[in-house]
């Protein structure tokens, strides 16, 4: 019998817009892309922003490393304490903590995030990181640019661009969370 | 996450979960009291009153730094220098305090329950730093934030707490919090000092400081409240300290990887010796980092409590 509880299962009709390999590939251009930047990977390093982005960073990591044969090294980066919503939000999100055990001083940054959206969580990204140090550049690769950015901000490298209306959702599954990689839209 | 309450009064009343969210909140500021630029912009225009009706030093200073970490403005009443020389109420004064937008109010109280009531009274979030006899939530927090780190678990940890239980805030603060997270608990000092009750609260009593010492993990001590040497709770301090001093001989009885925590201040050569102070055991520092890095996490949580 239908019931009001079915509108939980409606948001489960998602629109499968990649999976598996297609991300795998999305990465692989990234990371190639990457190299062709920057002349090679001298002063790289990859900081993801938690959680989705730090998975994708890491596997730009390895992925690199198939390539050029160096380990780069790779930063958790929370940032939570830079949101400009917390005073508007019901609630605080679960603090988690950054991890940058390096010196980002004169490296160049390739900032990394699940999906780009309206450009704050960047924005709070970046000031993170500069209280952190002085990175020679900060770069921005996305696995998904959906649009509707509110700030002026654009993403280096981009694994996939997704047209979607700003009420929709985005959201990017990945294996290291024990589901399999796709990036789902819902409508609202 | 959040704390489901606006204040935090007392360790008490809270929950196991809530202390847990509170440490594993203080794990991300430890992170950002270890940077080169240890602030973040988190509670920027919020402001934070300190009211000490006490003297401190430590206790205020570390309120201080962790607002100001969080980018949040900091004022600072102590009594010498406020109207209550003038004769204004504490609830006079903590309106007064609202009424110029305070978002935080910190306060050391010499009255069990102080805080309570300010916190009846406004909508502004208090923070109890020592009430009385009562609680010093805080400085548990800080401890249990510090024993986590050395230790990893509180389930089964065997702990000496060591000096004046009856006239102890802070021993009663960890005596509750210790106790929902599953330590062993020992308190060791002259039966003057030993509320006669106390075993009610889950604890087991020594009038023998060489007794309370066999095997534990972790002796905590308190200072030996010199001030209140008159009311003739022992016959002199060289007797205090020879029969309830920490000293290297002693920390001997303890675990091999015992460690000794202090609440501060210390006195040297009554309750600690500066041997053991100075020891690789001592964490008296770490805990003074801790405090910082904890009271950062309650004004953040608290922030979040709408």
């Amino acid at each position: 019998m239908p019931t009001r509880n079915d509108s939980m299962d409606v948001k489960r009709d998602g629109r499968t817009v990649m999976e598996g390999q297609e991300i795998a590939r999305a990465l692989t251009r990234v990371a190639h892309e990457i190299i062709e930047k920057n002349h090679g990977v001298k002063d790289l390093a990859l900081v993801g922003i938690r959680t989705g982005g730090v998975y994708l960073a890491r596997r730009l990591a390895s992925k690199l490393k198939e390539i050029e044969r160096i380990d780069l090294p790779v930063g958790e980066l929370d940032i939570t304490l830079y949101r400009d919503d917390l005073n508007s939000r019901k609630e605080h999100p679960m603090l988690r903590t950054t991890e940058i055990p390096f010196d980002i001083t004169d490296l160049r940054i390739i900032l990394v995030d699940d999906v780009l959206f309206t450009g704050r969580t960047t924005r709070a990204a970046m000031d993170g990181l500069i209280d952190l140090g002085r990175p020679s550049e900060i770069q921005l690769a996305v696995l998904v640019d959906r649009g509707h950015r509110q700030l002026p901000i654009k993403a280096m490298y981009v694994g996939k661009n997704l047209p979607t209306s700003l009420t929709e959702s985005v959201e990017v599954h990945l294996e290291e969370t024990g589901e399999p990689d796709r990036v789902v839209i819902f409508p609202p | 996450m959040n704390l489901k309450r606006k204040d935090l009064l007392g360790i008490q009343d809270l929950s196991v979960e809530e202390i847990n969210l509170i440490l594993q909140t203080a794990d991300s500021f430890k992170e950002v009291s270890g940077r080169e630029i240890k602030k973040v912009p988190t509670l920027r225009g919020k402001t934070v009153v300190n009211l000490f009706f006490e003297p401190s030093t430590r206790t205020r200073t570390s309120f201080e730094l962790a607002a100001k970490r969080l980018s949040a403005d900091v004022i600072n009443f102590t009594t010498s220098t406020s109207s209550v020389v003038k004769g204004e109420t504490l609830l006079d004064t903590a309106s007064n305090i609202q009424a110029m937008r305070a978002d935080f109010i910190v306060l050391r109280h010499p009255a069990a329950g102080a805080p309570n009531i300010l916190a009846r009274a406004l909508q502004a979030s208090v923070i109890n730093a020592g009430d009385g006899g009562h609680e010093h939530p805080t400085q548990a927090l800080l401890d249990l934030f510090t024993l986590r780190e050395k230790k990893r678990e509180f389930r089964g940890l065997r702990i000496a707490i060591v000096g004046d239980i009856s006239h102890s805030r802070v021993a009663r603060s960890t005596i509750y919090a210790l106790n929902k997270l599953g330590a062993q608990i020992r308190v060791a000092g002259p039966p003057t000092m030993i509320p006669r009750d106390i075993e009610r609260l889950g604890v087991s009593v020594f009038y023998t400081l060489d007794d309370a010492l066999q095997g534990v993990d972790v002796i905590m001590m308190l200072r030996l409240q010199l001030e209140r040497q008159g009311i003739a709770l022992f016959p002199s301090i060289r007797e205090y300290a020879t029969c309830y001093g920490l000293t290297p001989e002693r920390l001997h009885l303890a675990d091999r990887d015992v460690i000794v925590m202090h609440p501060g201040p210390i006195n040297r050569g009554v309750e600690i010796s500066p041997e053991v102070a100075d020891s690789p055991s001592s964490v008296i520092l770490d805990q003074v980092t801790n405090g910082v890095v904890v009271r950062m996490a309650v004004l953040y949580l608290l922030s979040g409590a709408k």
